[in-house]
């Protein structure tokens, strides 16, 4: 056991650095000049003045000195946690932007994963044992697998928005409240989340249930659910055995989605004025705020990693070949 | 099943109350959402009949509430919170007293100021020549915006407590008229404490001003200001802005507003909608300035910048040329659906209408003909010798421009794509390239372009400011601003100059001396004039009517929150509305 999470462990400090590493690196080799945008912004125009700011900036954000220097100074206050200085939001610290952001993606898509993964694969196991759900669950998880997300998005935003009324199309609460522990600002909260949520939902919900109906198909054809079957087990305890073995890849495909977790709510989260990290790594890369791209970046890395370390101990959990896997090892 | 439920429970249950924290902790802690002193409280929500909702100006969290940073603020930092010495009405164009009661030249380079009495910022404090005298100080600091006005100005001095007396070493009468409702008036008992770092980069989250409104709470996508009730200008002007709280919505795209337009819950937009047209024609209680085209008031013009340092553009003949090739009419209505307006030859904004010489403009004005352009260069010796219906360089070589906009930009990528496509009908290969917005900037401050659009000049009180941007020497290694195209001409900029001392009052000696500019304009077009960008504003009429509009009766005000446009009309806008039930 020890030797299992110790070499995974191992793996997972490697990634971390490579990723780190990685995630310094683009945004240095993007064209432009982050500071020059920044200048541009300040309109300012006597050359003096320019050339004064300038130095003072560059000298602020570090950008003059040897590439070396700035990596290990980047790992250094990585390390103490300082994400440093956001460019596009000068001068607002990175780690402030990001604290005031991660609540609402974690809000909207940790249960649009879960629930979707949830509903989708129950809805995908009673469909591959029943013929009418199968003829109707199934086409309409491949429509909404199949619709572009973005489209699918801007139709509930209008449908159910701005045509019935039903729903605010923009913002993390209602603009005419303050954030206060109320039963008002709660509902409020919860009103502007169904949308966005509903949209996740419904994209994902057709793709687990399709993964899970197919799964279950081709398990109840294998060998071993053929064999209980001759020997004259009940059916209810074939399809246990089916699920359990059916719902091992798609705990690896939730692991994958867990990671993008944050990335994936960018469309969503432009489409519904949602205040969450999605819109601000698009306006980072936009403005090339490389201090604020770090920063996701660096929450994304840690999500990837930490959801895949989760996953790796539900496995533990949930499959016994794993734990027997890790006892052959220790023998 | 049972063993599964119990992995999946504790997950879920895992994943809800993750979800509920998270949902709680959105309240961003230490952020000020308490009620500023002297307002009572409303912890409820706010009452809409009492609120304004905008939106366009900011894409993204209010970053800061530090006036003198112009460029980022959060939006009615300066114009509701801060204020300047006075405001500018583009429809009589003249100064309108603010903060200043009166003011004017003692000798030919002192300005005397009057500052009212009873002024009082939002602690309390007076207002006094002190405060004033304090901000224009700032100036000296090298990296502030406005440090150029020191290379004129010699010094600033409070007289007393309600003069405040400005020094000249020359006096640029025109820019000086500019700086008094651009220069934004901070209280000096709370920033003469700070450090230069401090008043340049801080972000002066609890801001104490001067204006009608008092920060009141901000978060990632709005910003929420209320009326004082003890703001000068009630009984100092008789005015009184209507809405007792104003929201300023963050919506990253354009999309959002247009869908917040619709439900009503936003009064004023000031995003680019493209097909808003149809919105004021159908019944969806959506105005605009004017009702039928262009809609919109002009913001500023649109211009065409050649890269005066490379060949073939470095030739008078071959801009003028490029200038009668591009068809701005089909960009006004293919790209815009009328939403702007062709530009005049001179560029010059509407409101600058009086400052166009209609002599020179039909002397040497261009207009869109393609045969005129194949003319122009087949003259000037630019023929087409290799039979691909494009013409070469003087001297044989290919010509192939790039015509840079900024990607994401949809209606300048297409109006890009127009100007290429009529300059190839009039010989002129010319490419249109999309690159990254900084990328862009980058390449633009460098002068490592061909061809660029850019609007970066806005209405002002005087056409200096314009001509200031399309003649500014010297071109230095970087171009921030200004002269993108790095024109040099030294008889046009010292015209500029002479221009910038002329009294604002004496329109005749301004049209004299911007007749002659504008000849020189049009004569070596450093700069191609295409269309006026709107004034973009479209209000709902649900919960705030008596928008501006060309209608009789209605005002004429700017009816935009934008930055620096709140002294513009902006400000005057939000007095002039009235509740819908009213």
């Amino acid at each position: 056991m020890r030797h299992y999470f110790g070499r995974k462990l191992l793996v997972y400090a490697l990634t971390f650095v490579v990723a780190v590493t990685v995630n310094w690196m683009i945004p240095r080799f993007m064209p432009g000049d982050p500071v020059a945008g920044m200048l541009a912004r300040t309109g300012v125009s006597q050359p003096a003045a320019v050339e004064a700011m300038r130095v003072y900036y560059t000298d602020l954000f570090g950008f003059d000195r040897p590439l070396w220097e700035q990596y290990a100074g980047f790992w250094a206050t990585l390390l103490r946690g300082d994400f440093g200085i956001s460019i596009w939001l000068f001068p607002t610290p990175v780690s402030t932007v990001i604290l005031r952001a991660v609540p609402y993606t974690l809000a909207l898509m940790i249960p649009a994963v879960l629930l979707s993964w949830w509903a989708g694969n129950r809805l995908g196991a009673y469909a591959a044992r029943r013929r009418l759900l199968d003829n109707t669950v199934l086409p309409v998880g491949y429509v909404l697998t199949a619709m572009p997300y973005m489209w699918l998005a801007v139709l509930l935003a209008w449908g159910l928005g701005v045509v019935a009324g039903w729903f605010p199309v923009a913002g993390g609460y209602a603009f005419s409240l303050q954030p206060a522990l109320t039963g008002e600002f709660l509902l409020s909260l919860l009103h502007h989340w169904v949308l966005p949520f509903l949209s996740l939902f419904l994209v994902a919900l057709g793709g687990w249930a399709i993964g899970m109906r197919n799964m279950i198909i081709y398990e109840l054809e294998s060998d071993y659910a053929t064999y209980l079957a001759a020997l004259g087990a009940p059916s209810r305890l074939i399809r246990r055995y089916a699920f359990r073995n059916a719902v091992l890849p798609q705990i690896t495909g939730l692991a994958l989605q867990l990671g993008v977790l944050v990335a994936g709510a960018l469309v969503t989260e432009i489409v519904f004025s949602y205040p969450g990290l999605g819109s601000l790594i698009l306006k980072a890369i936009q403005n090339q705020d490389f201090f604020l791209l770090q920063g996701t970046f660096m929450f994304i890395v840690v999500g990837v990693l930490v959801a895949n370390f989760v996953i790796d101990l539900v496995y533990v959990v949930v499959d016994p070949r794993t734990r027997a896997g890790m006892a052959g090892a220790q023998a | 099943m049972r063993k599964r439920a119990r992995i999946l429970v504790p997950l879920l249950a895992a994943a809800l109350a993750a979800a509920a924290c998270s949902g709680g902790g959105a309240t961003p802690p230490s952020q000020g959402a308490g009620p500023p002193p002297g307002n009572p409280g409303n912890p409820g929500s706010l009452p809409r009949n009492e609120t304004l909702y905008t939106t366009g100006t900011q894409w993204g969290p209010p970053a800061h509430f530090n006036p003198i940073r112009e460029g980022d603020h959060a939006t009615g930092t300066k114009g509701l919170v801060y204020e300047t010495l006075f405001h500018y009405d583009p429809n009589t164009a003249k100064l309108v007293p603010w903060l200043a009661e009166s003011g004017s030249w003692t000798s030919d380079t002192v300005y005397e100021a009057k500052i009212r009495s009873g002024v009082t910022w939002s602690d309390g404090k007076p207002l006094t020549a002190k405060d004033v005298a304090f901000s224009y100080g700032l100036g000296k600091i090298e990296t502030i915006s406005f440090h150029n006005l020191y290379d004129w100005l010699k010094s600033v001095e409070a007289v007393d407590d309600r003069t405040v007396r400005f020094t000249f070493s020359k006096a640029n009468y025109q820019e000086w008229d500019f700086n008094l409702y651009s220069r934004v008036i901070v209280p000096e008992h709370i920033w003469a404490g700070r450090s230069e770092e401090e008043v340049l980069n801080g972000a002066n989250d609890k801001p104490v001003g001067s204006g009608a409104y008092a920060y009141q709470s901000h978060d990632q996508d709005r910003v929420v200001y209320v009326r004082r009730d003890d703001w000068w200008g009630r009984s100092a002007l008789g005015k009184e802005p209507r809405p007792r709280y104003i929201v300023d919505v963050a919506t990253p795209s354009n999309e959002v507003a247009m869908g917040m337009l619709l439900q009503k819950g936003l009064d004023l937009s000031n995003n680019f909608l493209p097909g808003v047209a149809n919105l004021v024609k159908g019944n969806f209680g959506i105005t605009t300035f004017y009702d039928q085209p262009p809609y919109m008031l002009s913001a500023n013009t649109a211009w065409l910048v050649p890269n005066t340092t490379r060949k073939p553009m470095d030739d008078p003949a071959f801009r003028r040329a490029l200038a009668a090739s591009v068809d701005t009419k089909k960009i006004v209505e293919g790209v815009y659906g009328n939403l702007v307006k062709v530009a005049s030859p001179t560029g010059l904004l509407p409101q600058w209408d009086q400052f166009v010489d209609q002599s020179v403009v039909g002397a040497a004005g261009f207009a869109f003909d393609t045969a005129k352009a194949r003319r122009t260069l087949a003259d000037a010796g630019y023929r087409d010798r290799d039979g691909d219906g494009l013409v070469e360089n003087k001297d044989g070589s290919k010509i192939k421009l790039t015509l840079i906009v900024p990607t994401g930009w949809t209606d300048w990528m297409e109006a890009a794509r127009t100007i290429a496509t009529s300059a190839k009908a009039a010989g002129i290969d010319v490419t249109p390239d999309f690159p990254d917005f900084n990328a862009l900037v980058e390449k633009r401050s460098k002068g490592d372009f061909d061809l660029l659009v850019n609007n970066e000049r806005q209405l002002s009180n005087t056409p200096w400011t314009y001509y200031d941007y399309v003649f500014q020497l010297p071109v230095n290694k970087t171009q921030n601003t200004v002269n993108f195209g790095r024109y040099e001409n030294q008889r046009a900029w010292k015209l500029v100059q002479q221009l910038n001392q002329v009294r604002t009052d004496d329109v005749a000696g301004m049209k004299t001396v911007i007749s002659q500019i504008q000849r020189i304009h049009l004569d070596e077009m450093p700069i191609i004039p295409l269309w006026y960008n709107g004034l973009w504003a479209q209000s709902s009429v649900a919960t705030w009517k008596n928008w501006p509009s060309a209608a009789q009766g209605a005002p004429k005000s700017a009816p935009v929150l934008w930055r620096h446009w709140l002294e513009l009309g902006g400000f005057e806008t939000l007095t002039q509305i009235q509740p819908a039930g009213s």
